[in-house]
C-alpha cells in the first residue's frame, strides 16, 4: 500500500502522508492556501483563520486539520474568498495599519494577502486603538499598532532562540503582545537582530532599524506578483538548492 | 453637453496627491472630458455643488467643515466615491489618533521646535478638528473604493472608464495597491 493518499484541493488531487495537515500537503504540492499565522517552521497555531477551508462543506482551518483521504477541499469558493477579505478588513480595523507610513509596504503579508483578495476598503469602523511603541532596543523597533496577535514571535524566541522573550497578555480584544524584560521594553532583553524572532514578523510591528527604504517601495517582494506566486517561486528555489 | 456625465470632487483632510494623479491620467483628460463635465472641483473652482452623477472624495474627515462638504456630497451626487488611503481609512492624517487632539495642538503650536508667539490657533473662522480622523465611510454612505496612495492614474482611468460605461470595475493585481 502507498504511503500517500490522496485528497482534492480545489478539484486538483493533493498527495498526503497519514497525519500531514491540509496546508502542508497543500504546500508541498506547490499550492498555495492563504495564511498568516502559519509558518512551515512552526507547529501550527490555526489563530488567524485566514487558511480558512471547506472540507467537504464545512469549514476548518487548513493548517491545523489533518487531511482526510479523498476528500474535498475548496479554498476558492466565492464565499471561502468573501469570508477571508472580512477577516482580513477586521485585522486592519483591529489594529492601525496605515499602509503609506509602514516601512513594511510592499513586504507584508497581511497587506499582500489583502490585495490577492481584492480588499477594496477596510469596510468595518475603526477602532484606532491607541497603542505606544518600543524603540528601546538600539538594531530593532516594535510597532505594537501592526500586531495581529500571530504569535510566530512567541514561537520563534521559545522554539528556536531558546530566548522566550514575547508572550501574549490578556484574552479576546484585550490580548496585547507583551515583552518578557524588566519594565517590559526590548531595550531591556537579550533579544537580538540575529534572532529567529527578530525575522518572522509577517507584519510591520518587528522591525530592523536603519534600512526601512534601502529596497524601494514598487520593488518589493508583493508590489509586482501576488504572494500565492511569491511564495510558491520562493518555495521551489529553496527546494533546488 | 446636457447628457454629459457631471463629476463633483473635493479633497478634505489630504493631500491633493489624489487629484494630482487624476490629471496625471495626461492626454486621457481629453476623451474624459468628451464625456464627462466637472462641477464642484478644485478643477473649475466651482464653490457649491449642484445634482451631480458622481461625488469623488479625497482625503478622510478631520474637522467640521469636511464634515458638511461630504454630507453636502452625499446628498447631491447619485454615486460617491471614496479615493485614496486618507478617505478610505483615514491614511496618513489618522497618525495623530494615537494622541489626544490637545496634546497635537499643544506639540504643533505651544512645545514644538523653533515656534515663535507659541499659541492654539482660535479665530472661529477655522472649522473646528475633530477628536480623530476618520474614514469618509464612517460618516455617509459610500458607493465605490479606490485605494492607493494616491492610486496610480492607470487604476483612476480604469475605475472611471468602467464606471461611466457601467461595467463592473475589475483591478489588475498591481492596481490595488495601499501605499
Amino acid at each position: 500500500m502507498s504511503t500517500f493518499q490522496i485528497f482534492y484541493l480545489n478539484g486538483k488531487p493533493i498527495p498526503f502522508k497519514q497525519g500531514e495537515t491540509i496546508m502542508d500537503a497543500a504546500l508541498r504540492a506547490g499550492e498555495y492556501i492563504d495564511h498568516l499565522c502559519h509558518h512551515p517552521e512552526f507547529r501550527p497555531h490555526g489563530s488567524c483563520r485566514i487558511c480558512m477551508v471547506e472540507l467537504d462543506g464545512k469549514s476548518v482551518s487548513s493548517c491545523t486539520q489533518p487531511a482526510i483521504a479523498n476528500t474535498q477541499v475548496d479554498s476558492s469558493s466565492d464565499e471561502m474568498i468573501e469570508q477571508r477579505r472580512s477577516l482580513l478588513q477586521m485585522l486592519f480595523v483591529e489594529g492601525n495599519h496605515i499602509c503609506p507610513g509602514c516601512e513594511k509596504s510592499g513586504d507584508c503579508q497581511l497587506q499582500a494577502l489583502a490585495y490577492q483578495n481584492k480588499m477594496l476598503s477596510p469596510h468595518f469602523k475603526h477602532f484606532f486603538p491607541k497603542r505606544a511603541l518600543d524603540a528601546s532596543h538600539p538594531d530593532v523597533i516594535i510597532d505594537f499598532d501592526r500586531c495581529i496577535l500571530c504569535e510566530l514571535c512567541v514561537r520563534a524566541s521559545r522554539d528556536v532562540d531558546k530566548k522566550n522573550i514575547f508572550c501574549v497578555d490578556g484574552r479576546g480584544i484585550n490580548a496585547k503582545l507583551i515583552i518578557n524584560s524588566p519594565g517590559g521594553k526590548l531595550g531591556n532583553s537579550h533579544f537580538s537582530a540575529d534572532d529567529k524572532a527578530a525575522q518572522i514578523c509577517p507584519v510591520g510591528a518587528i522591525l530592523p532599524k536603519h534600512q526601512g527604504y534601502d529596497i524601494p517601495i514598487g520593488k518589493r517582494r508583493y508590489d509586482q506578483q501576488p504572494i500565492s506566486e511569491v511564495d510558491m517561486d520562493n518555495q521551489e528555489k529553496d527546494q533546488q538548492k | 453637453m446636457a447628457n454629459k456625465i457631471k463629476i463633483a470632487t473635493a479633497s478634505l483632510c489630504g493631500c491633493f496627491g489624489c487629484h494630482m494623479s487624476l490629471l496625471d491620467i495626461d492626454e486621457r483628460l481629453i476623451d474624459l472630458v468628451k464625456l464627462v463635465e466637472f462641477d464642484r472641483s478644485p478643477f473649475t473652482d466651482i464653490k457649491t455643488i449642484g445634482d451631480c452623477d458622481i461625488g469623488i472624495i479625497e482625503g478622510g474627515v478631520a474637522n467640521a467643515e469636511n464634515v458638511e462638504v461630504l454630507r453636502e456630497f452625499r446628498k447631491q451626487c447619485k454615486t460617491l466615491v471614496a479615493i485614496g488611503a486618507c478617505a478610505i481609512d483615514g491614511g496618513i492624517p489618522a497618525l495623530r489618533n494615537g494622541f489626544t487632539l490637545k496634546e497635537c495642538l499643544q506639540e504643533s503650536y505651544v512645545d514644538g521646535i523653533g515656534i515663535d508667539n507659541p499659541m492654539i490657533p482660535s479665530d472661529p473662522e477655522l472649522p473646528l478638528l475633530l477628536n480623530k480622523v476618520q474614514p469618509i465611510q464612517e460618516v455617509v454612505k459610500v458607493d465605490y473604493f479606490v485605494p492607493g496612495c494616491p492610486p496610480s492614474a492607470d487604476t483612476i482611468w480604469t475605475f472611471l472608464t468602467e464606471l461611466i460605461e457601467g461595467k463592473p470595475i475589475s483591478f489588475t493585481y498591481g492596481q490595488i495597491r495601499y501605499d
